[in-house]
């Protein structure tokens, strides 16, 4: 055990935990912020996606003991409201079906627009390939990540 | 207007009121506690009073609607979609409806075991005039409120978005202002039920009611539980298919580890039990951890050390609902090549005659040619991607358990028995499902988890990782099929021979289509007892019979020198203007019906080189669906540009949710077709997590899919499998197209090929 001290959607937190528990684990059973799913463990699935100083990256793999003053942004924080052009993006396009992945997958296409605003179909599929949807909604996921980029 | 009886008498309407109205048991509803009970929407006030009306809905005093979803949510979007049917016939504004999951309740929602079950595309189907008639009674008993209250005769008071109005004393009141009155109303007797065209929410597409939450984050699937307190759990299964639980090795050393607090085994039957036909359960000796958070029992399961040893070979009876069956489960540690080459052994040998229809033995003989062709599918995991987990409560004699669930009524009785408790003092709350396809049918993972709680006297979150999730499996049976065809000098077909069988059952289904348009016909089936645990699927059978009778049609089509299309009309046509036999199960003009639109909107008869179409149709779960595949080849690598979608479901509720339903069967399909495979080893499943079981990707999703409803006003059917099945047959259609190869065997890409 060993404490850190974690930057979580703009908020500081103090967690005590084995260092190498990853964030995954930290934020839904420390923080409460189960929004980050935990889908395989592996770093295959991508439901586990956060942000890490601004950068899409699986939770599952990321111990505690590595993030030191990096900022980590999950689904909660992405938006006050619910309103992140993606979010919306989202919302217009009906996108989810059980909606399990969709956190990992709004938050792989939210940091994908952040650094690339206008994304081809080819750049979409290299930031996504990562994220599976069991449901199979990855059309209108694409629709939706063009529609916020058009925003 | 149709007139319908409510079959609801005052007092079963008292007995619901009075349900809704009662406490829980343990004083905690964690949905309830961790969402607000109702969702106030942008501008939607909270009322200070709620009027129970029935069992689905409840009216603010204020105007605002709850309704209840009765069944549960699996990404069907029946949670959506069923209160939508009740708000149509209330008649009330659909910005002012809340919807809220109920819980499971026999006595509200009757039908016991399938009143609140999610699965075989019944939901809508079977929910359709009970949702109706919730919201017509409703209506009605507003209607004699307001009557009584304004001394009119309720015939002349007409309603409009939860609005009720007397033209000729001009008065006019909101459900509101009547719900107070409304619910001392006795139930209607019978009521008038709206007619199709005039229809203002049934058709027109509403956005699915959880999508905020979904896409912001919120507590809302049974993984998310964060009951205060609640310890976590994890269990050890079997390393093999044919092994159980002999002995847990280092019990106290796993004790000692960080943040461990048990660790022992449970056994989820007591003894005598007879099982129900969902309590498949390759494993009901479990060896579990339970601690304090996820990570320190995952680390503790890791360093756990268990002797396992082989299970004895036995005959038990099931009981599948009020009629015996007897199940055979042979020991043996099995092996997928053994299981082939059983097949294969069989195939050969003469099979159980499901159905024969004219002489098809000489129609063989006399054939000029014979055309065969042999078709087979492995075992397939449903991979949800929320794994198994449940949260249970259990204090003496009374349990709250909430959870991802499809069949609460089949598990309940299940779990009574193995506490030992009265079903009546169970609470089981159904959170939304990450995903479901089958497995959740088969809720074992709730019985541990209640087990577990009843051990350690205290709330317990039990939670699969993706490996116990995928190497604990219900898996969908591995099958084979032949198909023969006898064509005469003209190529004109004669006869049709079908046989098929699986471990461990048979996928196929004698009286579906081409049955019924041939004269001469003989399906055989076979099946080989297994202990490896399988059910339903996606679309049960269909799911592999679908694509191996589509692909020989497509095969015959080609040697009789006819048009896909075309070869599969004249069939039907036969079939609906003189069938053959009486037991054929399809409409054959509606079969026609979605065939002919998908020629049409998929504009077949195009002429473009670089295009390579496949066709398919297939009925199952009382829907009609046909695809139009397009693929082109890029660098080598087949690509799906599009896959235009007919589909005969009757009366289509939320078209653009049935269309992101019928999207996603369509990529599910493509992805299980080429790359979906679980095999086994001495009883070892050997794939235990994403990296070695490949799922369809974005890349490799279709670049557009185009969905068409026939319009017509019959009454809704099944929508969550029936696009599922035919893909598999125009996926290959296409790919023989674009390769020049036919695909008989699943999964069709190996590893290391993809779509480009
Ligand atoms: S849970 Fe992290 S990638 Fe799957
Ligand atoms: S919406 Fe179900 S897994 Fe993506």
């Amino acid at each position: 055990m060993a404490t850190f001290s974690l930057n979580v959607n703009g908020k500081k937190h103090q967690v005590d935990a084995d260092p190498a528990t990853p964030i995954l684990w930290v934020l839904r059973d420390h923080l409460n912020l189960v929004g980050t799913k935990y889908g395989c463990g592996i770093a295959a699935c991508g439901a586990c996606t956060v942000h890490l100083d601004g950068v899409a990256v699986r939770s599952c793999q990321l111990p505690v003991s590595g993030v030191g003053d990096k900022t980590i942004t999950t689904i909660e924080g992405l938006s006050e409201q619910g309103d992140h052009p993606v979010q919306k993006a989202w919302l217009e396009h009906d996108v989810p079906q059980c909606g399990y992945c969709q956190a990992g997958q709004i938050m792989s296409a939210s940091a994908l627009l952040e650094s690339n605003p206008n994304p081809s179909d080819a750049d979409i599929d290299a930031a996504m390939d990562g994220n599976i949807c069991r449901c199979g909604t990855y059309t209108r996921i694409k629709a939706a990540i063009k529609t916020a980029a058009s925003n | 207007m149709t007139l319908i009886k409510t079959k609801q008498g005052r007092r079963s309407f008292i007995k619901v009121s009075a349900l809704s109205g009662g406490g829980l048991m343990l004083g905690f509803n964690w949905l309830a506690s961790c969402q607000p009970s109702v969702k106030p929407e942008a501008g939607l006030q909270l009322p200070d009073e709620w009027f129970d009306i029935n069992a689905y809905l409840k009216i603010g005093n204020n105007g605002v609607v709850t309704i209840f979803s009765p069944n549960p949510e699996f990404g069907q979007n029946v949670k959506t979609s069923m209160p939508m049917i009740v708000a149509e016939e209330l008649e009330v504004d659909w910005k002012n409806v809340m919807v809220e999951q109920a819980l499971y309740s026999p006595e509200k929602f009757p039908g016991a075991p399938f009143g609140q079950f999610s699965g075989g595309s019944r939901g809508i189907m079977s929910k359709w005039e009970p949702l109706r008639v919730a919201g017509a009674s409703a209506k009605q008993m507003l209607k004699e409120a307001a009557a009584q209250t304004w001394e009119v005769p309720v015939e002349e008071i007409t309603t409009e978005a939860g609005v009720l109005h007397h033209e000729t004393s001009g008065k006019s009141a909101s459900y509101g202002e009547m719900a107070a009155a409304a619910a001392q109303i006795p139930v209607p007797e019978e009521v008038e039920l709206k007619e199709p065209k005039d229809y203002k929410i049934i058709g027109h597409s509403k956005k699915n009611v959880d999508g905020l939450d979904i896409v912001t984050g919120k507590p809302m699937f049974g993984m998310d539980n964060q009951t205060e307190g609640a310890l976590v759990a994890m269990a050890v299964h079997p390393p093999a298919f044919g092994l159980t639980l002999k002995a847990i090795g280092n019990a106290d050393e796993i004790k000692a580890m960080p943040g461990i607090k048990d660790v022992f085994g449970i056994k989820a039957y007591k003894e005598g039990f007879k099982r129900g036909y969902f309590d498949t359960n390759a494993f009901p000796e479990l060896a579990v951890v339970v601690g304090n958070t996820t990570w320190e029992v995952m680390q503790a399961r890791k360093a756990l050390v268990a002797e396992w040893q082989p299970i004895e070979s036995s005959d038990s009876v099931i009981d599948r609902f009020g009629a015996d069956i007897n199940v055979h489960t042979p020991a043996g540690l099995e092996n997928t090549v053994d299981h082939n080459q059983q097949m294969e052994a069989l195939m050969d040998k003469p099979g159980k005659v499901v159905r024969r229809d004219g002489d098809p033995e000489s129609a063989f003989k006399n054939a000029a040619k014979v055309i065969e062709s042999n078709y087979s599918a492995p075992y397939l995991a449903h991979n949800c991607m929320e794994p198994m987990n449940f949260f249970a409560h259990v204090k003496g004699d009374k349990a709250f358990v909430s959870g991802p669930l499809q069949a609460p009524g089949l598990i309940e009785p299940t779990l009574a028995h193995s506490l030992g408790i009265p079903e009546q003092n169970i609470e089981t709350e159904m959170t939304r499902m990450g995903g479901g396809f089958g497995r959740r049918a088969y809720s074992h993972y709730m019985v541990e988890a209640a087990l577990i709680s009843q051990q350690v006297n205290a709330p317990v979150k039990l939670i699969y990782t993706r490996e116990d999730d995928m190497t604990n499996g219900i898996y969908r049976p591995t099958y084979r099929a032949r198909y023969r065809a006898a064509l005469d000098e003209n190529n004109q077909l004669l006869a049709l021979h079908v046989k098929a069988g699986g471990v461990p059952e048979s996928p196929l289904f004698a009286n579906r289509f081409p049955a019924g348009s041939i004269d001469n016909y003989l399906a055989e089936e076979f099946a080989i007892d297994s202990n490896i645990t399988t059910g339903a699927f996606r679309a049960p059978r269909s799911n592999f019979m679908a694509g191996a009778e589509q692909s020989f049609l497509d095969e015959l089509a080609e040697a009789m020198g006819k048009d896909p299309i075309e070869f599969r009309l004249e069939l039907l046509k036969r079939a609906q203007e003189n069938p053959v036999g009486k037991t054929n199960d399809y409409d054959a003009s509606r079969y026609a019906g979605v065939l002919e639109l998908v020629r049409e909107k998929s504009g077949w008869g195009r002429n473009d080189a670089s295009m390579h179409r496949g066709v398919s149709a297939y009925f199952c779960h009382n829907s009609y669906v046909a695809h139009v595949l397009d693929l082109t080849m890029e660098n080598g690598k087949p690509v799906v540009e599009k896959v235009t979608c007919a589909i005969d479901c009757g009366i289509v509720v939320n078209p653009d949710a049935a269309t992101n339903m019928a999207e996603g069967g369509i990529t599910d399909g493509i992805g299980n077709a080429l790359y979906g495979e679980m095999t086994f080893k001495d009883g070892v499943p050997q794939k235990n997590n994403f990296h070695q079981y490949r799922m369809i990707r974005m890349s490799e999703a279709p670049k557009a899919v185009d969905v068409h409803f026939v319009q017509n006003e019959i009454n809704p059917t099944g929508l969550g499998e029936p696009p599922f099945p035919p893909v598999f047959g125009a996926l290959a259609n296409a790919m023989h197209k674009a390769t020049g190869t036919r695909y008989y065997h699943q999964p069709f890409l190996g590893e290391g090929i993809s779509l480009g």
